[in-house]
């Protein structure tokens, strides 16, 4: 339990726009994940979160590449590789043995024209090197890991994609993830899309399977509900950026980032009494037209010159173990009160 | 907010409104007898999952669809006999905001000139100065400041939220007396929704104008209904409709109380709490094709009484007062029981004792069944 | 007050790049291959447009000069006249190009009315218009072209435009149709027709110029087939012989034999050269144009 299981440091995405041009998605990044640890990426869209995640485990689009920076893994063996020196055929053995993705939008993530079972057996035969996998045995490995998303093998393995419901793929598709065991899995938006109640029955077989497998999680959402309720760690990110990390209790009970107190201040309560929300105003910057100094200043209400001027590294707050010291990147971290009260008697 | 409107007929009423669409596997009831009303300045918010027939309604009222029984009318008049003028009346009156706030507006079209074609063509304005700054003022309504800087920007240009609020100013252009929102917000960031939010409940406050919201959060319904109704629908029929502190706060129909029970709340704390929540006896929603016999919720319901459920449709009936409408054998057997005492502790599996008043206080029954 | 509002709101220029002819000109001239393209197709069009008027235009015949190879005084040598050859091929090209645009405007301009009115109104008239590009479609072309051109002997430059362009706007028309019936069920539409914008606006100012990049394509194929098809005609000597061009050139090497004779080399493979290069430059340009002017391409 010493080492991390993923220690990422000073990681900078940028995607190319033209010949010579490109943005910067995504920069700064320091982020330490020990074993089992589940680890929230929240943010408005456009705030790099979905880049970084798929910066994990170099699954970046065509346009998008790792400018800088270094991805440590703690594998399987025991060894530690750094993902950006892999070659492509070590890292087609990384992805899905030792770490996996769960992408966003699970009613386009299956080859709609193959069959579930299909999917299965090709993820299986490609990604697990040294062992053959008769039809049987993908069956069995199939079957079983349905089961344990509380899928009926005999229907889902045959069926079509278009033949599933949303809740169905989404649940399907983590079972494809942990096919093979990984150690870390990332998820884009797991519940975005899906139906209330189906939401619900996926955030509790996501904690489920936590339990049952122990691995880490990293999954990228917008909903700080489900941060609140998946995430032990919570890392804000805006303009490519993070700007506050720490534990799930200490982000949502004391956040010192005016962004994630904004986030949480508008978060709408279903419980309790109405409340009137103020929300943050103005619009993220476009990653083309990033301001100067702190790139949250034109939205902040405590901005001062200085803010408009130059920006903060990651300040420690609180520290704790296991990486998860509460960190803020604002000068004015003291100032921020935060507001929210959870009038909550029914739920003790 | 006005003490007017309680008076005047409603300005949009649907009675008994159904769409049945003919599909392969035959036809297939997506609103199957919906009765609801809307009033000047009032909110009305239509929650349910995806399937449950909160848009098709939604299009039905805005005469979209044309519905295949019942009606819809508007200011006491249904849509059906209305001559071509009345028509045209009523399509300015009421306006229609989609849920894709990138698809609504034309690509190739700057947002004065989007903002400007129904001003032009229904003779609003007299001429282009006019037209432009009757946009500029529209673009000011709904807090796009300033104006200038978006008049003469393209879609492609703006943001989620910039662009769904072009969509309401160009249906604020018809000076509408009705606007009915489809998952209007559902497509934007936290932030974004709530100062949309907050802007639309502004028109609905000073511009007098109803809403029929659609909606899958009950958050939201919650936040932009709190001074009006709340319907909850489940494959094509309401099955609780009453106002909404009293839906959110002491949610009735074991349906609305899974739906409140599974919002995640910003908190850790509570959301450890949640986990132990009680399940629905399965996360899948039947097909329309194929609906269940009884009450159409029995086969998830945790309320599930054999012989009681499966037998015959609960009909949606009044349960005490304040215009509380419930659908479900439990609840109303509990309320023939004791007439007089609030039905909260009704649904089997609650395990919270009677309260004594406690409609008056949503807050103290909150989410009762779900987390206790 | 008002005055303040004025000033606020007073509509600025638009930036070039915004236009319609902007946006055309950045998707010609952003791709190297759409450039090219662009370039090749320009300097054709003004080689057969300008440079009749920039050449000596006298081309006596000369019995002493029949067939000489290229040289300093005639560039592309003579032909069997003696006349030479290179003020031929320059004389050569307007023709073709401007029938064949002509052509292809009146293909365009059919189709996308038809087609939009098919698609947008559907019901009777859309049936009616479909049953009607069955039957063209089903007619061969070229046959059509042939016993239209075979009939009316004497046919002027023009009157071979409206019979190209009236064989060429069936398929056309069904893609537009196609295209109006699918814009048609997009949100926008929706939102103009809910605010009865009035049919004529829809089309044509909702719906049509979203589809400027496909029809603006389609319009430079159509240019491309079109001087396909008359360069055909004239190849087959269905053409009265009188104003120069490609065609007639090809006609001539091939009924009379010239691409037997190794000294006539340049008169036979000039038009062709021109027409094949002509037909790269359209194709490329239309590669560039349809990355320029597609939104969904363009906002990447």
């Amino acid at each position: 339990m010493s080492d991390p299981i993923l220690s990422v440091r000073d990681l900078a995405i940028a995607y190319r726009t033209g010949r010579k041009e490109s943005v910067t998605a995504v920069s700064g990044v320091d982020l330490d994940l020990y074993e089992g640890q589940s680890l929230a990426l929240v943010g408005e869209s456009g705030c790099g979160k979905t880049t970084l995640g798929l910066g994990l485990l170099r699954l970046l689009p065509g346009l998008g590449e790792i400018t800088s920076g270094s991805l440590t893994y703690r594998l399987k063996d025991g060894g530690r590789a750094d993902l950006l020196k892999m070659k492509k055929e070590q890292l087609r053995r990384f992805r899905w043995n030792e770490a996996a993705m769960v992408f966003q939008g699970a009613m386009n993530a299956f080859n709609p024209v193959i069959r579930i079972g299909d999917h299965f057996a090709d993820t299986l035969r490609d990604h697990s090197d040294g062992r053959r996998w008769t039809k049987a045995a993908v069956e069995a490995r199939a079957g079983e890991l349905l089961e344990t998303v509380r899928l009926d093998p005999d229907r889902v393995l045959q069926s079509y994609p278009h033949e599933l419901s949303g809740g169905m793929k989404q649940r399907a598709l983590i079972a494809l993830a942990i096919a093979l065991d990984p150690q870390v899995l990332v998820l884009d938006e797991p519940t975005t899309a899906l139906d209330l109640l189906t939401q619900r029955s996926i955030v509790q077989q996501l904690h489920e399977l936590r339990k049952k497998f122990g691995f880490t999680m990293v999954f990228i959402t917008h909903d700080l509900g489900l941060a609140a309720e998946l995430a032990d760690r919570v890392a804000t990110m805006y303009a490519g950026r993070v700007i506050e990390t720490g534990s799930a209790r200490d982000i949502f009970h004391g956040p010192k980032h005016p962004y994630t107190a904004g986030l949480i201040n508008a978060v709408m309560p279903v419980k309790g009494e109405r409340p009137a929300l103020e929300s943050i105003p103005g619009y993220p910057p476009s990653l083309k037209a990033m301001p100067e100094g702190c790139a949250f200043n034109p939205r902040c209400a405590f901005a001062s010159d200085e803010c408009r001027r130059s920006r903060v590294e990651l300040e420690l707050l609180t520290e704790r173990p296991l990486a998860m010291d509460h960190a803020v990147a604002c000068r004015h971290h003291d100032q921020v009160r935060f507001q929210r009260k959870q009038k909550e008697n029914a739920n003790v | 907010m006005s003490d007017r409107t309680a008076a005047a007929a409603p300005l949009l009423k649907l009675r008994g409104l159904e769409q049945v669409f003919d599909t392969k596997k035959g036809p297939v009831a997506a609103v199957g007898g919906v009765d609801l009303e809307v009033r000047a300045g009032k909110v009305l918010c239509l929650v349910g999952e995806s399937g449950c027939g909160k848009t098709t309604t939604a299009r039905a009222a805005a005469g979209i669809t044309r519905p295949t029984a019942g009606a819809v009318e508007f200011r006491g008049k249904p849509l059906a006999d209305m001559t071509a003028g009345e028509r045209t009346a009523y399509r300015r009156a009421v306006q229609y905001i989609h849920q894709d706030p990138y698809a609504a507006l034309n690509p190739t079209r700057t947002v004065a000139s989007t903002l400007t074609a129904g001003l032009k063509r229904h003779g609003l304005v007299k001429n282009r100065a006019e037209a432009r700054a009757k946009a500029a003022e529209l673009l000011r309504l709904v807090d796009l400041t300033p104006p200038e800087s978006y008049l003469d920007s393209y879609p492609h240009q703006l943001s989620g939220g910039q662009r769904q609020r072009v969509n309401v100013a160009r249906s604020l252009a018809m000076d509408p007396e009705l606007l009915i929102c489809d998952e209007s917000t559902s497509m934007l960031d936290v932030s974004i929704r709530v100062s949309l939010l907050n802007t639309l409940g502004r028109l609905r406050d000073d511009l007098d104008v109803g809403f029929l919201f659609i909606t899958h959060d009950l958050a939201v319904a919650k936040y932009f209904a709190w001074d009006g109704e709340i319907a909850v629908m489940y494959l094509g029929k309401v099955v609780e409709h009453g106002p909404t502190p009293e839906v959110i706060g002491n949610p009735q129909h074991p349906y609305t109380k899974a739906l409140i029970g599974a919002v995640c709340e910003p908190d850790p704390d509570l959301a450890r709490a949640n986990q132990a929540a009680e399940q629905l006896r399965s996360a899948e929603i039947p097909s329309l094709t194929d609906l269940p016999a009884g009450c159409a919720f029995h086969p998830r319901c945790p309320a599930y009484e054999p012989g009681l459920c499966d037998a015959a449709e609960p009909a949606l009936e009044r349960t005490g007062a304040g215009g509380r409408r419930v659908a479900c054998h439990v609840v109303a057997r509990g309320r023939r029981t004791d007439d007089r005492t609030l039905t909260l502790d009704a649904v089997p599996g609650s395990r919270r004792p009677a309260p004594t008043g406690a409609a008056d206080d949503p807050n103290q029954t909150t989410g009762a069944a779900w987390s206790a | 007050m008002t005055t303040a509002l004025d000033a606020a709101i007073a509509k600025p220029r638009k930036q070039f790049g915004e236009t319609f002819l902007g946006r055309l000109w950045t998707g010609l001239t952003r791709s190297p291959a759409g450039f090219a393209g662009t370039v090749l197709v320009l300097a054709i069009v003004l080689f057969s447009f300008v440079g009749p008027l920039v050449i000596d235009q006298d081309n006596p015949t000369d019995t002493t000069q029949i067939w000489t190879s290229p040289s300093a005084e005639h560039w592309l040598g003579t032909q069997y006249e003696g006349k030479d050859t290179f003020t031929i091929l320059v004389n050569s090209g307007a023709q073709p190009i401007w029938v064949g645009t002509l052509a292809a405007l009146m293909a365009v301009f059919v189709a996308v009315t038809l087609g939009s009115i098919a698609g947008y109104f559907r019901g009777r008239i859309d049936a009616v218009l479909l049953q009607l590009t069955d039957v063209t479609v089903t007619i061969p072309q070229f046959l059509l072209m042939l016993a239209v051109v075979a009939f009316f002997e004497d046919i002027p430059p023009w009157g071979i435009s409206i019979v190209v362009g009236a064989t060429m706007w069936a398929f056309l028309f069904r893609s537009i149709r196609a295209q109006v019936m699918s814009l048609k069920e997009r949100e926008f539409v929706e939102a103009a027709r809910l605010q009865n914008l009035g049919p004529a606006r829809i089309v044509f100012r909702e719906i049509l110029p979203n589809m400027a990049g496909f029809i603006f394509v389609n319009f430079v194929i159509s240019v491309n087939q079109a001087i396909y098809a008359i360069v055909g005609l004239y190849v087959l000597g269905l053409m009265p012989s009188g104003t120069p061009n490609w065609g007639l050139m090809i006609h001539q090497s091939w009924g009379q034999n010239f691409y037997l004779n190794p000294v006539a080399l340049p008169f036979v493979v000039a038009p062709l050269i021109m027409i094949v290069l002509f037909t790269i430059g359209l194709v490329t340009m239309g590669r560039g144009l349809d990355q320029a002017l597609n939104p969904r391409l363009r906002e990447r």
